[in-house]
């Protein structure tokens, strides 16, 4: 099963239904092959039901990163409420009474993954812990009279089905695989299409950074939530399985001891990975069999057990399955190499205009698009932004300058909804935006290309550009689970025209971490750009590039103007002076003045407090 | 009500050391339950081999430092670059390793430390009668956690850890070895925890999977009080304490419902825990 799994990882996105039909091969050909390997059926039956369980862990820890350890608790629901419905006579299709243990583990997925996901990193984990701890003290005394406490549910019936007057009941051993199999197959399936959906390409961009995912007009919250429910579900399924698996449901499902052996075969087997925990629970249960019984270790198959563990998140930090990948892909570039010199071509025909944002209403040109009134910013003692009116029209080119300190990327930070003013209000398109989301605001059509580089290191350029041109089209939260990202009207499109417009084509299945640095500026930009703003403010966006890239990003810059109002700080006053219509100054956190780019150069106040007479 | 200052004293000291290797090292130490348990053990077998109930404290205390010391410099000091998520997968492999030695070496089965002659019988607090060992836990954790404050606030290595907690780079920068503040932070929060073990080995028996329990309640505590906040360890580790004691009193199977439905209302209220501070976030 494992060699199945290698390649089914490494298969590329081409030959998508090789995954698929290789994991249907695997299953069918286990049985047959497995026993000569010394695995007993009711252990290759608990695999699956692991491996099932750890599909939906994988989705939340692998894809979007979130490391919960706190699954047993769905588990347990999904395995209790199943097994409660079958023995109490009140649901007599195995099926359904594992569907409702599903339905059962997802409302309290959603219930704990409101509490827990308002808090990130190490505090999630811990809270998950400690949810899933209550939960087994739940099931253990205030419960006990419907889950039977220490002793757990027995006498849990296996499956029957009756087609057109043709019984078939599953029994134990290679009879209860069959059962596990397919339901394992259908698992992997839904599993795949979801992490090759629209909202499987944002769960790995908020494993990346949720902060530009949120930016780019995504909400990330629901979609964490939407993470976290589905590990729910599928750690219902597989605590219902158990529990027809063995007869029997018993209460360790609910232990810390379960949340933690499913984190370390994952982990083992490999994140991001889909098969990893499958993988993982081979590894798991083949060295409890082996070490135990052959090697005779006893009790001491644990240790060993952990200490490989430490050593694989020592060394192998992706698993397994992953370090398997690694190695095809290691094998597979090395021929590919010599062959792909990235080298930037050059451009005949400048790329056509990109159409600005269809969801504001257009905006008349000279209209104001922007209006700030009195925004202050406040840190403790320190005034970062004081009393700044400023106003930008629809169309207009707008640069900014001012000295470092003089509170310029603070002012952007209000102005995309990323910090809050101190008091002011702040309308875009006639909309008062004051106190709004990041999110909220880029939906509406205005967002900000950063000043440090916020990309999605582990993706490649048209990913990054993928997840970005989801917000516009797809607003800020959609549930597609399953759809073909391909089958949105207009999203490969806009990809390759900022492909394009940024120059990036050539390199667009690159991952960004490969990427030159002015490459990765490129992107930054591209990452805005797709968008489709009506107003892009940009922070800098000639910040640390070499003259020719500089002149290559003023030339970008004025082909993307066409239909959008843009807002640029940037240091380097020759391109700022030759690009923008009109510029601000800012010094001190206030507006010290206002014009267009000669009067500033000739306006002493300026050169006084800034230009220090520098500029001839 | 005094059975929950008993064990809030013990939770606080716990949780302190949990607290001040978080809010030091950025690590959320999940084998710090381990330590508590090797706590007890260690001391167990000082005690076996010098039948000195003050020797056994030390003696577990003083390992558990080491232990500390050497996982840092061994182990943990690789993952200050990795992501938080690496930290406790390695932690609680970690965690694991050393539940399985000690139930290697000890078995399953449990073990007690006989309480101090001077602890042993009961003193009447004029209202009851109350285990004066019980007693004497309250005032050696207090004594404990005193020392660790005087260390904490008064000294310059406190000084540095405090710094540390608000802004690591900046301590880097100013020239000092934060590897070797880091080192000792991680054996000190260690020591913290195996300390409470031994203390509390003549209360409670010692088995090898006594550390995950208390490891889970440590994290109530800690969210309650605030992570990486000493002083919220303590308020934190005291209303667990009395939560616990309290609700155990009108029926023990809802103790741990309560302990969690009141960190669901903290965390709903004060999302930073009641004594967080905003700087690591």
């Amino acid at each position: 099963m494992t060699a199945v799994a290698e390649q089914k990882v490494g298969g590329r996105r081409r030959r998508v239904p090789l995954t698929e039909a290789l994991t249907a091969l695997g299953l069918i050909v286990a049985p047959f092959v497995l026993p000569y390997l010394g695995f007993a059926p009711n252990t290759v039956n608990q695999i699956l039901v692991w491996g099932l369980f750890g599909i939906g862990f994988d989705i939340l820890f692998g894809y979007t990163g979130l490391l919960s350890f706190g699954q047993s608790a769905f588990y347990g629901v999904g395995g209790f409420v199943a097994a409660y419905l079958l023995t109490k006579n009140l649901i007599h299709s195995v099926p359904l009474a594992l569907l409702l243990g599903t339905a059962a583990a997802i409302v309290v997925g959603a219930l704990v993954g409101v509490i827990a996901l308002r808090r990130t990193g190490i505090y999630f984990a811990m809270i998950t812990v400690a949810i899933a701890e209550m939960f087994f003290f739940l099931e253990n005394s205030p419960l006990s009279a419907w889950t039977g406490g220490e002793n757990g549910i027995p006498g849990v019936p296996t499956p029957k089905f009756e087609i057109g007057g043709w019984s078939l009941s599953v029994g134990t051993g290679w009879s209860m695989y069959w059962f596990l199999a397919a339901i394992y197959f259908i698992g992997i399936v839904l599993a795949l299409r979801i992490v090759r959906s629209p909202v499987g390409a944002i769960f790995t961009a908020i494993r990346d950074n949720p902060g530009r995912v949120a930016a780019l007009g995504h909400s990330v919250g629901l979609y964490k939530l939407a993470s976290f429910v589905i590990a729910a579900a599928y750690a219902g399924l597989a605590g219902g399985l158990l529990g027809v698996l063995q007869g029997f449901m018993p209460p360790d499902a609910f232990t810390f001891d379960t949340s933690g052996q499913l984190v370390m075969q994952t982990a083992i087997g490999g994140t991001g990975t889909l098969f990893g925990p499958l993988v993982g629970a081979v590894v798991w249960l083949f060295l409890n069999d082996f070490l135990q019984s052959v090697l005779g270790l006893g009790g001491a198959w644990k240790l060993v057990l952990g200490v490989v563990f430490v050593l694989l998140v020592c060394f192998l930090r992706r698993g397994l399955v992953g370090g398997m990948v690694d190695l095809y892909h290691l094998w597979f570039r090395r021929h590919d190499a010599e062959a792909e010199a990235p080298e930037e071509p050059e451009r005949a025909v400048p790329a056509a205009p990109m159409p600005a944002h269809h969801r504001v209403a257009e905006a008349q040109a000279g209209r104001p698009i922007l209006k700030a009134t009195g925004i202050t910013k406040r840190y403790g003692g320190l005034l970062a932004n004081s009393d700044i009116d400023f106003t930008v029209k629809s169309g207009e080119l707008r640069g900014i300058i001012g000295p470092n300190g003089a509170g310029k990327t603070t002012f952007f930070k209000m102005l995309t909804c990323e910090v809050h003013p101190t008091s002011g209000k702040i309308e875009f398109a006639g909309r008062d935006i004051t106190g709004m989301s990041v999110t909220d605001v880029c939906q509406l059509g205005l967002t900000k290309s950063y000043q440090v580089n916020q990309l999605f290191s582990r993706l490649t350029v048209r990913k990054n550009l993928q997840i970005a041109a989801l917000a516009d089209l797809r607003g800020k939260f959609r549930l597609d689970l399953f759809r073909n990202p391909r089958r949105i009207a207009g999203l490969t499109d806009q990809i390759e025209h900022t492909l394009e417009l940024v120059n990036l084509v050539h390199r667009a299945d690159t991952p960004v971490s490969q990427l030159a640095y002015g490459e990765k500026r490129r992107l930054e930009i591209g990452l805005a750009l797709a968008t489709s703003p009506s107003l892009l403010l940009l922070d800098e966006p000639l910040a640390g590039m070499s003259p020719q890239e500089r002149v290559e990003t003023v030339k970008l810059l004025k082909s993307i103007r066409q239909g959008r109002t843009m807002i640029v700080i940037d240091h380097d006053m020759d391109a700022l002076f030759e690009l923008a219509e009109r510029v601000t100054v800012l010094q001190e956190g206030r507006v010290l003045t206002e014009g267009t780019p000669d009067e500033i150069k000739a306006d002493p106040a300026v050169r006084e407090a800034y230009l220090g007479g520098v500029l001839e | 009500m005094f059975n929950g200052l008993v064990l809030g004293a013990l939770l606080a000291l716990i949780s302190s050391g949990l607290t001040i290797i978080y809010g030091t090292l950025g690590v959320l130490n999940l084998a710090h339950g381990a330590m508590f348990m090797v706590g007890g053990y260690a001391g167990f077998l000082t005690y076996q081999a010098t039948g000195s109930f003050v020797l056994a404290v030390a003696g577990g205390a003083l390992f558990v430092l080491v232990l500390g010391i050497v996982i840092e410099r061994v182990i943990i000091r690789h993952f200050y670059s990795r992501p938080s998520e690496d930290q406790l997968l390695v932690t609680f492999g970690l965690s694991m390793v050393f539940v399985e030695v000690i139930r290697l070496i000890f078995s399953s089965l449990t073990r007690s430390v006989p309480p101090p002659s001077w602890g042993v019988g009961v003193t009447s607090l004029g209202f009851m009668l109350y285990p004066t060992y019980r007693l004497i836990v309250v005032g050696i954790v207090a004594v404990a956690l005193l020392i660790l404050y005087l260390v904490l606030y008064r000294t310059k290595l406190g000084m540095i850890v405090r710094a540390g907690i608000e802004d690591s780079v900046m301590v880097d920068s100013l020239g000092i070895d934060v590897y070797k503040v880091f080192m000792v932070v991680f054996g000190i929060g260690a020591m913290a925890a195996g300390f409470a073990g031994i203390v509390n080995a003549p209360v409670v028996s010692l088995t090898p999977d006594m550390g995950d329990a208390i490891l889970v309640e440590t994290f109530v505590v800690v969210v309650i009080g605030g992570v990486g906040s000493f002083p919220g360890a303590i308020l934190g580790g005291l209303i667990s304490g009395q939560i616990l004691s309290l609700t155990s009193m009108v029926n023990p199977g809802y103790s741990y419902v309560m302990l969690f439905a009141v960190m669901t209302l903290v965390l709903m209220l004060r999302p930073r825990g009641l004594l967080g501070s905003r700087s690591r976030d």
